[in-house]
Parts: C-alpha cells; sequence; structure tokens
C-alpha cells in the first residue's frame, strides 16, 4: 500500500488526539472506557486496518481532546501496545504509551459472581498483581481475576 | 488498634497479633472487666451462626457493654430490598463498633469503607474470618507456649475452608512447617502456597493422614463438604479417610493438640475428645477472650 492509499483510509486531523496500534477489534472497548461515545467531537475510527508492526490494527482520531496519564492507562486492559499521539496545528506534539496501572476502578467486573461488587452498587476495584499476565486481586472478595475472565462494564 | 477495622488477618500486623493474644490472656484470667460500660456494639448476622455470634455477644456482655443487633436478616429492612451500604450507614449512627457476618465475599471490606465507626468481619461468604484465625493462634500459643517454629498440619478440606487460607497466613509470620493433608480435589489453593514460598518457608503435601501423627506439634482438622464435590462417588471415596481416632493417638508428641474451627461432623470421633490432645472445646471457649480483647483493643480501652 502505498502512502496516498494509507492517506485515504482515515483523514488527518489538525487538533486532537490520534490512538494508534490498537490491537484490531479492542477499538470499540477502546471508545466505551475512554467514553468517546459521549464525545461532541469529530471521532473517526477504524478496524482491521493494516499494520506494519502487528499484520492487523485499529486506530482512533479524535479532534480537540487530550488525555491525561491515568486515562491514558485505563486502556491497558485491551490496548497495551497502543501509542497515544497528541497533534497541533496538523503537527505531532507528543507520543504517550499505555502503561498497566497499579490500581484499577470501576473498568472491569470482578469473575466471583459471589463477590459484594456485583450483588450491590459499589465500584469495583482491583490492585494488579501481574502485570505480564494481567492478574488483578479484588479489593473486596480478594479472588484473582485473570486475563481470560476479564469482563468490562 | 483503636477505631481500626478489621475486616482481613493481613490488616493487623506480627506485633498487633501479639498484643491481642496478650490481652486475651488477661482476660481469660480475669474475664469480667466492665471496659465498655457507656459503648453499645451492633451484632449484624446477615446468616446464621452459632459459636461466633454468641462468643460475641458473651464478649461484649462481659465488658459491660450493650448489644443491638440482629441473628437472621430476615426479620429487617434488608427484606425490604435495603442495601447493605443503607444498613450500614445507619446502625454507625446507633453503634460504637460494628460486628457482622454476610453472605457475600468483601461485604465486610465495603461495610468498613461506609461506616463511620470500626467494622470487624466475622465472616464473609468463603473470604475472611479473621477473629476465628487469632482464637486459633491463641489455643496454638496456650497449648506450646509459642508460636515459632512449629509443625502445623491442616486436614481435610484446605481448598474451601477459609480458617485454614488465614491461619496459614497469619503463622507464615513465625517460621512454622506446613504439612497439609487433603484429597486431590481439595488441596490448598495456589494463593496461600505462593504466600507460604514467599515468606521463605515450606510444604509437604500428604494424602494419609496417618503420615503427620508423629510429627505435628497441631493438627488443625476441618470439615469436608459434601457440596464441594462434582463428582458424588469422590465424596463418597474421600468422606471416610479423614477421620482421627483415639487409636491413632499413639505415638504422637507429647504436646501435640487437635484443634478444629467446629462444627464437626464425622471426621474426629468422639472417643478422641477424652485425650489429652483434644482442645477444640477449649478453643471455642477462647473465642470470648480473644474478642474480648479485640472489642477492648478496637475501642481503645486496652
Amino acid at each position: 500500500m502505498n502512502k496516498e492509499q494509507r492517506h485515504l483510509n482515515v483523514t488527518a486531523i489538525e487538533n486532537g488526539t490520534v490512538i494508534d496500534h490498537i490491537p484490531a477489534n479492542n477499538v470499540f472497548k477502546v471508545l466505551h472506557i475512554l467514553n468517546l461515545e459521549n464525545n461532541k467531537n469529530q471521532v473517526l475510527f477504524g478496524d482491521n486496518l493494516d499494520s506494519r508492526k502487528y499484520g492487523k490494527k485499529g486506530l482512533i482520531k479524535v479532534s480537540n481532546t487530550f488525555f491525561e496519564g491515568n486515562e491514558i492507562n485505563k486502556i491497558a486492559l485491551v490496548a497495551p501496545t497502543a501509542t497515544f499521539i497528541e497533534i497541533k496545528n496538523f503537527n505531532v506534539v507528543t507520543k504517550k504509551q499505555v502503561e498497566v496501572p497499579d490500581q484499577i476502578k470501576s473498568i472491569v467486573k470482578c469473575f466471583n459472581p459471589n463477590c459484594i461488587s456485583n450483588v450491590e452498587n459499589v465500584p469495583s476495584r482491583f490492585t494488579v498483581v501481574d502485570k505480564e499476565n494481567m492478574k488483578l486481586l479484588c479489593h473486596y472478595c480478594e479472588k484473582i481475576t485473570a486475563r481470560n475472565n476479564i469482563v468490562f462494564f | 488498634m483503636k477505631d481500626k477495622s478489621l475486616v482481613s488477618i493481613t490488616d493487623f500486623n506480627k506485633d498487633q497479633y501479639l498484643r491481642i493474644l496478650e490481652i486475651a490472656a488477661d482476660f481469660e484470667k480475669n474475664p469480667n472487666q466492665k471496659l465498655l460500660n457507656n459503648h453499645v456494639v451492633a451484632s449484624l448476622f446477615f446468616e446464621p451462626s452459632t459459636r461466633t455470634r454468641l462468643s460475641f455477644e458473651t464478649a461484649a456482655n462481659r465488658l459491660g457493654a450493650r448489644v443491638i443487633g440482629f441473628s437472621d436478616s430476615g426479620s429487617t429492612s434488608v427484606k425490604k430490598g435495603e442495601s447493605l451500604k443503607d444498613t450500614i450507614i445507619m446502625v454507625s449512627g446507633y453503634a460504637d463498633i460494628i460486628v457482622m457476618r454476610h453472605p457475600r465475599e468483601g461485604a465486610a471490606r465495603w461495610a468498613s469503607e461506609v461506616s463511620s465507626v470500626p467494622v470487624i468481619n466475622a465472616g464473609d461468604g468463603a473470604n475472611q474470618h479473621p477473629t476465628q484465625c487469632l482464637l486459633d493462634m491463641y489455643s496454638i500459643m496456650q497449648t506450646q507456649g509459642t508460636l515459632d517454629n512449629l509443625n502445623i498440619a491442616f486436614v481435610g478440606d484446605l481448598k474451601y475452608g477459609r480458617t485454614v487460607h488465614s491461619l496459614v497466613q497469619a503463622m507464615c509470620n513465625f517460621n512454622a512447617n506446613f504439612h497439609l493433608v487433603s484429597p486431590e480435589e481439595l488441596k490448598l489453593p495456589s494463593s496461600s502456597k505462593m504466600h507460604i514460598k514467599n515468606s521463605n518457608l515450606s510444604y509437604t503435601q500428604y494424602t494419609e493422614l496417618g503420615d503427620i501423627i508423629p510429627v505435628a506439634d497441631i493438627i488443625y482438622m476441618t470439615r469436608i463438604q459434601k457440596e464441594r464435590f462434582s463428582d458424588p462417588l469422590e465424596y463418597e471415596k474421600v468422606k471416610n479417610s479423614y477421620v482421627l481416632t483415639k487409636s491413632m493417638l499413639e505415638g504422637c508428641k507429647p504436646n501435640m493438640k487437635i484443634l478444629h474451627p467446629l462444627p464437626r461432623i464425622n471426621e474426629i470421633s468422639e472417643d478422641v475428645d477424652e485425650t489429652p490432645q483434644a482442645f477444640y472445646f477449649k478453643q471455642a471457649e477462647n473465642g470470648v477472650y480473644v474478642r474480648q480483647a479485640l472489642l477492648a483493643a478496637i475501642a481503645g480501652v486496652k
């Protein structure tokens, strides 16, 4: 694919953030976690785009919106490889990598059906005890939610 | 420990465990000390309990506190759909300390976060039961004269037994040597084994109860529950393999004592009750002194 074709896929933005290198098929989860479903600015996104690094990838461009570190790290569970690229006047200003946070709040459900956080209106809260294998220790029931049983709100 | 909630055994450190045990020994010598004359203790049992509730209420009474509460959530607003949060906020406006048991895991942690007064966890589902753990430690100290360097054997359901998990965690502070006797499907969970390894201690796993009799200082028996088995045939196979009888105790160490969180079904034969090794009823009695110590420490009067 040449440069011109690549440009046709998703148009450039003047000011805002490009979230690149999202694992393919996780774009909708990222949109949801960052609450871009309710963003009033222009939001462009693509999925299963060709990527030299990963084969297939997802990408989001959102105008006039910039993200803080703790917001960026919220998507670590679904897009640990993502890069946040800040654009001003069509120029790249900064690039930020996602980092797995120590604590995760209100994003993931505890896998234990008998946990109080699944029964009453309690915001879920986890300590990440294993960042590589994504093992989350529930602050309430003290059980471990592992990557294969992570469910998002 | 004043005004501190106790939800998990790990909420307290080694010095705090030892302090509670020291205060408990004082209450055992002199149980009626009216130190909490002006206190109201709320005893909220959202699910039934015999020993824990009665011993907590006895402890509060011996300290001169008044007890309010319920022993079954059926007669409360919970039945009308009131949230745990609302119940706890309301009760924390009435009482000085809340003691609660709840069927959901994490309920006590959540309660401690919304309550304006300290919360003592008297059991949250299959998660934690820290006061049982403290009274187990008290009983070990009382029978062995120390908590350090002991051979502790856990027998039966090591997978689901919450008292086993807490006691393993706590005894990792005292250089214990762990002997784990259970059927294949009820072995100690890897998280507890990890705890032992992280403390640079060792454990040995057995399937035969007889193997640990000559080495153990403490044998901690637990009940194997039928509902834990997906295959009823498996239960039938193992249900009688971890039964301790009087004749098996020959060759045990002279200082060896048998503990059990109770209730027992058939895992300790009744002929063991009359042996000098039987300690489980005294252990249940110790629950009162340990809970007195906790109430007094959290109220800030000891």
